[in-house]
């Protein structure tokens, strides 16, 4: 029974893996699910099944998440994996994501809803420029926690100086960073197993924990705004009962703050302000809302809202604008975007459509400078532009909430998702 | 100030909740697939909650290979009468009547693989633009990829080399007509949420879950319940056993573990201690290495 509690009270850790290809991300999900014994028997001898059929040396723990046929084909990622552990201590979501640059795509979305990073690098070739491009990235996205894992320490001959080398190009270049404050570096071997789930007897000289002991024990408070009450509206639940003839329910999911019963509210886009009558979990009352809770709110007055629109409170409200300012990143290989081009934004439970008014600068991910000259963005390419909507959108700067700071753009033609943004 | 922490179930509830809103909002007819299993079971209940006190908006959606236990058949109609949801039946017998599916033939024939074909001939039926579904993400490697919003060309193929991104909470499912979507709310649970969140709910689940007394034989390391469906070679004698089902699918291919867990704590001390997925149990996914993959690009569930 004890157990049982414990499992249900555990914190909750979700990270991700970046890197550039081939530098043994998903070799070190392998190797840290192995050592931890928690791959099933029934995977790892498919697994080495596999393995053998391919020729390989040692069991390629990287097919326990390169799952797909082409993946196992050539031996690399191309789509994020996601996996899910648990220890005594924590439990965690993982997502591995992959290296090559023409799956960038899916890095960000493996990133996007990870509190910390592990960025992989070879340790014979040091930080190159695909590093630079997740490390920029995952400071992009509001990832505070990073843990620079210089792998393939054995074919370095476990020399402290390849793991000094790698410390001191990685440091420089994370000064220029914004979040990213927090900074470990390990040193490890993801075939051998160094480092990962138990301390290396090849590298006496590092003195810090293995990787394992670190995600178990590294401080991620939450970044989670409880302060300013923003409310989505995403669907109205209206019963067509008789027992329920009046029932109004406003249905969401709280995007930050706390709403209380009682409280007054604003809504937004139309202004009309009115007073929580009652806060429903499904089928219980509460007496609270707080993020990430999915609830239905009821107010005392009959006024009208649907879809799209925003409860706030009527003394903190989010920026209301038409014109939107924010750092991109763009995913098109068919498609770029230049001032003129129009497309549909998608943020928070809202729709609009949006015409680029201006692409103000192309950050260079090696040297992280702005070029204005640039007024066009491409695959792969991070930049600020100017947006102007075709109805006003209700939003906080993405490093004040990461709900109502981040949006979508999507091909009006297509319907691809082309770009993801970061409201400033 | 107060502590605003949920724990991860209910962090996990509140994001499939999320998820099945999202369905109701952005599809015209979406429908739940409902195959009378654990993970169908949630999702039932999840709409149930994501709606009250208004009805789930989404039928329930059955692909019925005619080769069922007879309890879950048994409780699926109960389960719908209790909720008064409409269900929608495929038959994987009327697409092998029309000649759309051609029925498997030798020792081990399954009409699993032919339920991808019923289930597009039911998604096309009954205008569905987005069938819910009950997968996640921790059963296996090919499932590990998938998105929350899944989406699906005119021919129901899924084409995992060319995903669409998919960021924050952030889900598009906007799509050309014919296409449509398949959307799984539980991507981010495990099998052991799945059993802690049904004993937290107080969820009735089919008796086959639970230890019973069964007639069984063993064939390439499956143990297979004998029915009117599965019967022994010449080679193989039929023994009896207690065992339950981690998963429940189609008789001839879901594999019975031997289990003397009876009720829910004692199955979620099995599920803890286990060494072998759950659908290690599954003949299906053993047919070859990428047979997940393979079937879920022609419009598996
Ligand atoms: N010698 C040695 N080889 C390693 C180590 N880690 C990974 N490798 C090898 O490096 C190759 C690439 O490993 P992967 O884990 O697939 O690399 P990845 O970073 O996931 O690659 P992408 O996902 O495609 O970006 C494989 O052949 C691994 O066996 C290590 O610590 N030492
Ligand atoms: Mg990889």
């Amino acid at each position: 029974m004890s157990e049982d509690k414990n499992y249900l009270n555990m914190d909750l850790l979700r990270f991700t893996t970046a890197g550039s290809v081939d530098d043994g991300k998903s070799t070190l999900i392998g190797r840290l699910f192995h050592d931890t014994k928690a791959i099933f028997e029934d995977q790892l001898e498919a697994i080495e099944q596999s393995s053998k059929k391919r020729g390989d040396e040692n069991v390629n723990l990287a097919l326990l998440t390169d799952g797909l046929r082409a993946e196992r084909e050539q031996g690399i990622t191309i789509d994020v994996a996601y996996r899910y552990f648990a220890t005594p201590k924590r439990k965690f979501i993982i997502a591995d994501t992959p290296g090559h640059i023409q799956y960038t795509r899916n890095m960000v979305t493996g990133a996007s809803t990870a509190n910390l990073a592990l960025i992989l690098v070879d340790a014979r070739n040091g930080v190159v420029e695909q590093t630079r491009r997740h490390s920029f990235i995952a400071d992009l996205l509001g990832i505070k926690h990073v843990a620079v894992c210089i792998n393939k320490m054995d074919l370095v001959g476990y020399e402290e100086s390849a793991y000094i080398k790698v410390l001191e190009q990685f440091t420089d270049f994370a000064s220029r960073l914004e979040n990213v404050t927090d900074i470990t570096f390990i040193p490890l071997s993801a075939l051998k197993g160094d480092n990962v789930v138990d301390r290396s007897e090849n590298m006496t000289w590092y003195k810090g924990p293995p990787l394992l002991y670190h995600l178990e024990n590294v401080y991620v408070g939450s970044d989670f705004n409880h302060v300013d009450a923003r409310f989505p509206v995403q669907w109205v639940i209206r019963p067509h009962s008789d027992e329920h003839h009046d029932f109004r329910g406003f249905a969401g999911r709280v995007a930050g703050g706390v709403f209380k019963t009682g409280d007054e509210i604003t809504v937004l886009p139309s202004g009309f302000n009115s007073n929580i009558k009652q806060i429903l979990l499904a089928d219980q009352e509460i007496d609270e809302a707080f993020h990430p809770q999915s609830v239905t709110i009821l107010l005392e007055d009959e006024i009208d809202v649907s879809r799209g629109d925003m409860l706030v409170k009527p003394n903190n409200q989010p920026n209301s604008s038409q014109d939107l300012d924010a750092r991109i990143c763009w995913f098109s290989s068919s498609k770029k975007l230049s001032k003129g081009t129009k497309l549909i934004l998608r943020h928070t439970t809202k729709d609009a459509q949006v015409l680029v008014s201006e692409v103000r600068y192309k950050i260079d991910v090696n040297t992280l400078r702005k070029n204005e000259e640039e007024n066009q963005l491409g695959m792969n390419d991070i930049g600020r532009i100017s947006l102007r909507a075709s109805q006003p959108v209700f939003w906080d700067s993405y490093r004040r909430n990461r709900n109502t700071g981040s949006f979508i753009l999507v091909d009006p033609f297509t319907n691809e998702t082309l770009a993801a943004g970061m409201l400033r | 100030m107060k502590n605003y922490n949920l724990t991860h179930l209910e962090q996990l509830e509140a994001e499939a909740i999320f998820v099945l809103r999202e369905t109701a909002a952005q599809f015209e007819r979406p429908g739940l697939l409902f195959s009378g299993g654990k993970d169908s079971i949630v999702m039932a209940h999840l709409a149930y909650k994501a709606f009250y006190p208004a009805k789930s908006p989404f039928p329930l959606v059955h692909v019925d290979t005619g080769h069922n236990f007879p309890e879950t058949i048994q409780f699926r109609d109960q389960f719908v009468d209790k909720l008064g949801a409409q269900l929608i039946i495929g038959l994987v017998q009327d697409s092998i009547n029309r000649g759309t599916a051609v029925e498997e033939t030798g020792p081990n024939a399954s009409r699993n693989a032919l339920q991808s074909v019923t289930l597009l001939e039911t998604i096309e039926n009954n205008h569905l633009d987005a069938a819910l579904g009950g997968g996640r993400r921790d059963e296996e490697k090919a499932r590990a990829k998938e998105r929350f919003f899944s989406h699906r060309d005119a021919f129901g193929q899924w084409d995992p080399k060319n995903q669409r991104p998919e960021l924050w909470n952030l889900f598009n499912g906007r799509k050309a007509h014919g296409e449509h979507f398949r959307i799984f709310p539980l991507s981010n649970w495990t099998e052991m949420d799945v059993w802690q969140y049904l004993k937290k709910e107080e969820i009735e689940l089919p008796s086959l879950y639970f230890a019973h007394q069964r007639e069984i034989i063993e064939r390439n390391g499956s143990l297979l319940a004998v029915s009117e469906f599965v019967s022994p070679s010449a080679k193989e004698t039929a023994k009896k056993e207690t065992v339950r089902f981690r998963t429940i699918g189609d008789a001839t291919c879901t594999g019975a573990v031997l289990s003397k867990a009876s009720n829910l704590d004692e199955v979620i001390a099995e599920v803890a201690a286990s060494r072998i997925t759950e659908r290690g149990t599954r003949a299906d996914d053993k047919r070859s290495e990428s047979s997940m993959e393979d079937r879920k690009k022609q419009g598996y569930f």
